[in-house]
Formats: structure tokens, sequence, C-alpha cells
């Protein structure tokens, strides 16, 4: 444990606090950018699964599956190769939150998908009949029903992302773990390797922790309460 | 010449399709051991967080939660970097064998380290997941029988448990295989890993003496369409396997399928 016990160790992080701090900002900025590019794309092809058009549905399939399907970290080393040798280099931050708002927002629009579908098909023919367009019934009739079975995969989609801004690293980084990494390897400042880990790995906890712990507490909260009405309902049925 | 007939003339280079698929291999492999050790680990954690419930007991319980906890809340590639400096590597690592160094093994049994230790993690909470599908009046049937915790747990519970959760699992064995390109980030010799190491090389097979645009195309393409079709067809097999499950649960039992949908025996 190089420098878990040593107070020189942790002094040396205290100096380089700039560093870490860097990092959070860094790895904020790329996930709060991501995150706006996922809803976008995610409310969009999520929104194409669901129509009746064949044709949006097939393109909304094929962007989940080919996402889904392929390495995050591929995505980002392409996105970031194909245009430095194009000539445009984007900067590490803008192709870390083009790569991940792109991956983050397939897995957007199957949660959103999967919550739509959550709706009974008589709301949709019920708002129909009371004359609403797409838009009025999608906004005062289908979102508001479905929003509570969104949120919580939705919770743990952006927690995955935050995680996933660690990628960066392989495009150069500058999220939180690549400076990590970096201080603790650098000429200057490296050694102490486990002060420094757990400092990383403390920030990105506090940062997790509470968005997933609220995600599976409400998962919890909704099948609970499903149960009851479930419960409570069927005497009357029977 | 054109830049992409030299890129295209890569994939015709038997040595440079020898090593990527070489990687391939290694990807899979890494995946599915990691999985299975990962599922023996996430069992004895799922086991230990939902039953070690008592007074003694409790300190398993409440390790089993932080490991689970610490784990789904921080990166793969953190425990990777914390792996390769601290993971202890075993003397029978430490030599050549699979055309790799010995470096390299080490390397790679750090790494899968990591990933095992990430996995158990996710697989922890899908385990969990099953067990709190299977009814409690299981248990007590088991313990009127005479069977101990230990047995009911084997022959009872985690049977039912895992019926439930094959899907969730064999899908977790695509993401493990996506995870697994996160090795690449230490070097350890993956499809990813390689299809870099051939990119940066690039220059020297493409008969060009320059690295273009149109070979980021082609090799990226490449091992995009190898993880895409490993990976679909995972998640085909999930979707069948799921399909099947739902038209067996509602064919085979009837009465109890009624039972479940009118709220007798229900156990969400």
């Amino acid at each position: 444990m190089s420098g878990l016990f040593s107070p020189r160790a942790w002094n040396k992080i205290w100096i380089y606090r700039e560093t870490f701090l860097l990092g959070i900002m860094n790895t904020l900025k790329t996930a709060v950018i991501a995150l706006l590019i996922a809803l976008m794309l995610g409310i969009i092809f999520g929104l194409m699964a669901t129509s009746n058009r064949k044709i949006l549905k097939s393109i909304s399939r094929v962007y989940v599956e080919v996402i889904q399907n392929t390495p995050v970290l591929l995505q980002m080393c392409f996105l970031y190769y194909a245009l430095a040798f194009s000539g445009h280099s984007p900067g590490i931050i803008v192709t870390g939150f083009l790569a991940l708002g792109i991956y983050t927002g397939a897995y957007m629009a199957e949660v959103i998908r999967a919550g739509i579908e959550s709706v009974p098909k008589g709301q949709f023919e019920a708002a129909q009949s009371q004359g609403f367009g797409y838009a009025g019934q999608m906004f005062y009739i289908i979102i508001p029903q479905s929003i509570k079975v969104i949120l919580p995969p939705m919770t743990n989609v952006i927690v995955n992302m935050i995680k996933n801004t660690s990628c960066l690293y392989i495009v150069g980084g500058a999220d939180l773990l690549s400076l990590t990494y970096s201080f603790v390897t650098g000429e200057n400042t490296g050694g102490s390797y486990a002060p420094a880990y757990i400092v990383c790995g403390v920030i990105f906890f506090l940062i997790c922790f509470p968005l997933s712990s609220f995600a599976s507490m409400w998962e919890t909260s909704l099948k609970k309460r499903d149960q009851k009405v479930f419960q409570n309902s069927t005497p009357k049925e029977a | 010449m054109n830049t992409l007939d030299g890129s295209l003339s890569m994939l015709r280079n038997p040595a440079i399709i020898k090593f990527i698929l070489q990687g391939v291999l290694f990807t899979l492999i890494i995946s599915v051991a990691a999985v299975l050790f990962s599922i023996v680990i996430g069992t004895v954690l799922a086991l230990m967080r939902n039953y070690c419930t008592g007074k003694q007991t409790g300190v398993l319980k409440a390790l089993s939660v932080i490991y689970i906890e610490v784990f789904r809340n921080t990166p793969l590639l953190f425990w990777i970097f914390i792996c390769v400096v601290f993971c202890p590597a075993p003397g029978f690592v430490d030599r050549q064998m699979f055309g790799l160094s010995s470096v390299n093994n080490k390397l790679l049994f750090k790494a899968a380290v990591a990933l095992i230790l990430y996995t158990s993690g996710v697989i922890a909470e899908i385990v969990r997941g099953g067990l709190n599908s299977v009814s409690h009046g299981q248990i007590e049937a088991g313990q009127s029988q005479g069977f101990s915790m230990l047995q009911i747990m084997w022959y009872i519970v985690l049977p039912q448990t895992f019926r439930a959760i094959d899907p969730t699992l064999l899908s977790q064995v695509i993401t493990t295989i996506k995870d697994s390109s996160f090795l690449a980030n230490v070097a350890v010799i993956e499809l990813m890993a390689r299809t870099k190491q051939v990119l940066s090389a690039a220059n020297r097979y493409n008969g060009l003496n320059s690295i273009n645009v149109s070979d980021v195309f082609v090799l990226f393409g490449l091992a995009a369409t190898i993880y895409f079709v490993i990976n679909f067809s995972i998640s085909m097999t999930v979707r069948n396997l799921q399909k099947k499950k739902m038209t067996v649960k509602v064919k085979k039992t009837p009465v109890l399928e009624e039972r479940r949908q009118t709220g007798w025996a229900y156990n969400g």
C-alpha cells in the first residue's frame, strides 16, 4: 500500500488539490452536456420507436442495436481518430460528450420507449377520441403517466454515464480518473497511489451513490404501491 | 493508389487478420471467465445481503452491502488501475503462455481480476432480484421438511433463482464483453487493444506510409462489426429465452398464473 498511512503522501494530495478539482469539473461538464445530448436523442428515438410508422420504428431500432451492441470505448476512439485524421481535431472534452451522448442516447431511447409502452393502449385511444393532437396527447396524457416508470431506470443510465466519463482516458483524458492516474504516475507528483485513488473513488462514490440509491428506493416504492393497488383492486373484480 | 484501397488491403493481410482474431478470442475468454467467476462471488454476496440478517451474521450483510454499493458506484477503469498496481499476481501466470510474454500475462491476470470484482457487484444485484422473486413459502416449506438453511438454498431457492434470471445473466455477458474493452486502457491484449495497435502501425501495412481516415474507418469498422455480431446474436438469444419463458409460464402453470394474477400467493 504505497503511502496509505504516510502523511507526506496525503499532504501531496492537498498541495495538488487543484488537479482533482479540475478533474471533477471536467467530469461533470462532460456528463452534463452528454446528458443533454442523450436526453434529446433519447426522446427523439424513443418517440420514433413508439410511433406507428414502420420506417421510423426501424430507424430507431437500428440506432439502438448498433450503439448498444458495441463498446462505448470503441465509439469514442472511432469518433476521435476519424475526426483527428481528417484534420478537425475536436478536443478531448468535445469528443467525450459527443460519444457519451450518442452512446447514452441509445439507452435513454430504450428507457423512454419502455415507459411509453407501459401506458395502456386505451389511454392513447381515449386521448385521440377527445381530440388531442399527437403533441397534446403525449404532453398531457402519456408523459405524466409514464414519467414515474421512466425516472428510476433513467437515473441508473445517468449513473452509468458518469462512470463512463472515465473512457476519456483512452483519447487523452481530462476527466477525474485520468487526471488521478496522471497524478500518481507523474514525475513530480507520483507515488502516492493509495491516497490519490481513495480520493478519486470517494468522489465518484459521492456523486453516484445518492443517484443510484434514489433510483432503487423509488423503484421499490413503485413496486409496493403497484402491489397494494393490485391487491386492493382484486376483490372488487372477483 | 487510393487510400481506401490501401486500408482495405490490410484486411487481406493474413497476419493482421490472425492478430485481430486472436484478440477476439481473448475478449471472449476473458468475458466468459469473468462472468462465470462473478456468478459465484455474486451469488455469495447476494445470499449474504438477503439472508444474513441475524445478530451475529449481520456483519456479513453489512460487508456485502458495502461491497456491492462501492463497486456499483465507481467506474470499472478505476478498479483496473488499482488492480494493476496493487493486485498480486500468483506465480503460475508469471511465465510465457498463450503466446504472450510473462509481463503481458501478469497484466492480463490483474486486469481480469478487476473485471471480475466489478462484475461481481453487478451480478450480485441481479441474483438478489432473482432471490426476491422466489416466494418465502418455499423457504418455510424447506424448513418444515427438516432441510438446513444451506440445503434450502442449494436445493430449493438457488435453482429457482437461476431459472428466473438466466436471460438477465446472459445479457450481462454482453455488458461484460463491452466492458472488457476497458482493458485496452492498460494494453491488455484483446480486440480493442489490438485494433488500436494495428491502427498505430497502419502506415507500415497499407503501403502508403501514412495513417489516413480510411484506416480508422476500416479497422474500427471491422472491430465494431465483430463486437456487434457477437453481442447481437447473444441479445437475440436472450430475447428468445424471454419469449419462451413467458409462453411456458402461461401454458404450463395456468393455475399458479391465475392465482398470481388474482393476488393469491402474489409475491412481486
